[in-house]
């Protein structure tokens, strides 16, 4: 008999293939997410080596990095190298027979959200993808994490990744958010409290009241930040929410293959007195709407703070605080509220998905963006972009003076024309702040979709508590 | 993938903590479909100043760390994107090793891949490994990965612990893919089970 185990064991033990003396796993992968940076040297590989795509029935594609997001796109892309990047991933698509969503389909859009989106990611599944915030999917319970590209090659050609199991950490978030506290909040604040390095070694289970209360959204955008906090992957046991977002999606599983899956689905939970290695509470009473104010997603404080200084840190953070404050061009002591900003991006896949956006459009509506301020909105997918149309948020966007963009990316890594230049501040939506992230010398805080709209309108970082 | 046994060479030292991989490879350099070619554009925003010329202070650029093959870096090295590009351009630069008291996940496996092994020692022997690499050129740190040793030029030596099969596979140059289709039988038992147990998947 085994002692109670976490969701996390479950997931693992129904995946192991094999397992060797030492613990190293070959484990079973249950949906693979292939995107046009990560994976072009990994076909290469298949084809220098003469392999196959294994499952290409469980394989799904999209460009989501590096396309444009203004029109014409399905036409021509400008860049070359990006151009190439995309064509190699059409031809790759095409030769392997793989699922796919070109840039002409509405439902391209940003792979972590295409996934859950067209129910491809399921409960209980593992999922990777080569690219670090897979962690995404684990909103659903399932078991999903980043690959490198020699990854992306093993499991087109096998199906499988050689793993070994990482520890079970515990983050419990009790009690109620406060008004104006989101997903977002948790998340940064987790990441602030454990630090970027808290969570190397483990997978986080979140869990507490304030994490049930959340909607499918909100746990994905926590979840998507599992990463930010070092951790392989971050889960969230499946519920009624989960089981009402993926029914009658399109590759969810129908009939009476849904009622085994759902059987199967109401044991994914961690049973009593199963042990974690480490446990993190924190009360979500406690939590603010923060906002970053370094270069690295633990430089969390609640927007109420000022800007620290390099002595208030020990160790090696205090020459990084050093450096993030110069790059950031930060004095300390100044009130996070008395920072300009120039300029506004929301989307990503931590906050491009349809509650985003509402939650940004409630801010916005019957308002304008400050003078000289640059906003856009990039929706997650092109059928986030629809819907976004269709209940009347993109007008109130336009209105206010966002622009209004097609699905992808972005501005969230900027590998397409959409960056900043050297010292454009940014309030952002997306998921890490590090140096050159948004663009050479361009300046991100990290922070909610609500924050972002306040700031659109204030032009300076701004509690949106004052909207409220 | 070339083996790793032994290697005597040249340590940078990184001190900084939470270097990410944006910072070791920027994403504009992220849009080829090729894996060799990116040691020039390693740390690249640390390394040049816009207008392509080399910022002077930068540790890689100092006459004594050119031929560098070891860094010696601050905590959680290699935080952040899961590119493979990271690994890429340290290795098409020549940078064979790197020792840290932590590494992000994603990099270290991804370091193994591609023949850099990633060396995990205290916060002590980091320091003193550091010390050593800032002697510059007249300091060679060895690291031997069958023993398991990383020794400073003056012969300090720390024992540092590796994953057994990573270790098997480095030292013998083994592509993982190959030996994971030897196991193919036990992928085709599990896929039948499951197309049962779990046929929604
Ligand atoms: S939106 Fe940003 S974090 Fe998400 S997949 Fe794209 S680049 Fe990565």
């Amino acid at each position: 008999m085994s002692g109670p185990k976490t969701l996390y064991d479950k997931i693992w033990d129904a995946h192991v293939v094999q397992q060797d003396a030492d613990g190293t796993c070959l484990l079973y992968i249950d949906r693979h997410l292939v995107h046009e940076v990560t994976s072009p040297q990994a076909f290469e590989g298949l084809r220098m080596t003469g392999r196959s795509v294994r499952a290409p029935e469980k394989t799904i594609a999209v460009p989501d990095h590096n396309v444009p997001t203004t029109e014409g796109r399905d036409k021509h892309i400008d860049n070359e190298e990006s151009r190439i990047q995309v064509e190699a991933l059409d031809r790759n698509a095409r030769d392997f027979g793989i699922n796919y969503y070109p840039v002409s389909d509405i439902r391209q859009g940003i792979v972590h959200i295409v996934g859950p989106e067209q129910g491809w990611t399921l409960p209980g599944m593992t999922v990777v993808c080569g690219d670090s915030h897979t962690a995404t999917h684990g909103a659903f319970g399932a078991l999903a994490h980043g690959i490198g590209t020699s990854e992306v090659e093993h499991v087109l050609a096998t199906q499988t990744l050689i793993q070994k199991k990482s520890k079970n950490m515990k983050v419990e978030i009790t009690g109620h958010l406060r008004p104006g506290v989101t997903a977002k909040d948790i998340t940064l604040s987790v990441i602030g409290a454990t630090g970027t390095a808290g969570g190397t070694g483990y997978v986080i289970e979140y869990c507490g009241q304030a994490i049930r209360d959340l909607s499918m959204e909100g746990r994905m955008t926590v979840c998507n930040m599992a990463i930010e906090g070092g951790a392989r992957a971050g889960l969230i046991a499946p519920d009624e929410k989960t089981f009402d977002y993926v029914m009658g999606r399109p590759h969810a599983p129908k009939g009476a293959q849904w009622e085994a899956a759902l059987a199967w689905w109401k044991t994914l939970f961690t049973d009593e007195g199963a042990h974690f290695d480490k446990v993190v509470t924190i009360r979500g009473e406690d939590i603010a709407p923060v906002v970053t104010w370094g270069t690295s997603p633990e430089d969390v404080l609640p927007i109420t703070g000022a800007v620290p200084s390099p002595e208030d840190f020990k160790g090696g953070k205090v020459e990084a605080a050093a450096r993030s404050l110069e790059y950031m061009g930060l004095v300390p002591g100044t009130k996070l509220t008395d920072v300009k900003i120039d300029t506004v991006f929301i989307g990503s896949c931590t906050n491009g998905r349809i509650e985003d956006l509402r939650a940004a459009a409630a801010i916005l509506k019957g308002k304008k963006i400050a003078e000289g301020m640059r906003a856009m909105v990039v929706p997650g997918s092109g059928l986030v972009r629809a819907q976004a149309e269709e209940e009347g948020l993109a007008q109130i966007f336009i209105d206010a003076g966002f622009e209004w963009r097609l699905a992808g990316c972005s501005m969230c890594l900027a590998m397409n024309p959409d960056q900043l230049s050297p010292g454009e501040r940014c309030a952002a939506t997306s998921n890490r702040n590090f140096e050159g992230r948004q663009g050479r010398g361009g300046r991100t805080h990290l922070m909610s979709p609500a924050m972002a709209a306040a700031a659109a309108v204030t032009g300076h970082l701004t509690d949106v508590r004052d909207f409220l | 993938m070339d083996k790793f046994e032994t290697l005597t060479g040249i340590a940078a030292p990184m001190p900084l903590v939470n270097i990410d991989t944006d910072m070791i490879i920027p994403k504009q350099f992220l849009k080829t479909i090729k894996r060799s070619g990116l040691g020039k554009n390693l740390f690249d925003e640390m390394r040049y100043n816009s207008d392509g010329s080399e910022i002077a202070d930068f540790v890689l650029n100092q006459p004594a760390y050119r031929d560098a093959q070891i860094l010696v870096a601050g905590d959680n090295f290699g935080c952040g994107s899961s590119r493979e590009h990271a690994p890429w351009a340290l290795l098409d630069f020549g940078i064979r090793c790197v020792i840290s008291t932590s590494f992000a996940d994603i990099f270290f496996n991804n370091c193994f891949k591609n023949g850099i092994l990633p060396v995990v020692l205290p916060q002590e022997a980091v320091d003193v490994l550091m010390e050593d690499a800032r002697k510059g050129a007249n300091a060679r740190i060895t690291v031997n990965l069958e023993e398991q040793t990383v020794t400073t030029s003056d012969g300090k030596s720390f024992g540092f612990d590796v994953d057994p099969f990573k270790k098997h596979c480095l030292i013998n140059g083994l592509d993982d893919i190959g030996l994971t289709l030897e196991k193919v039988g036990a992928i085709d038992t599990y896929e039948a089970a499951t197309s049962q147990s779990r046929p929604w998947v």
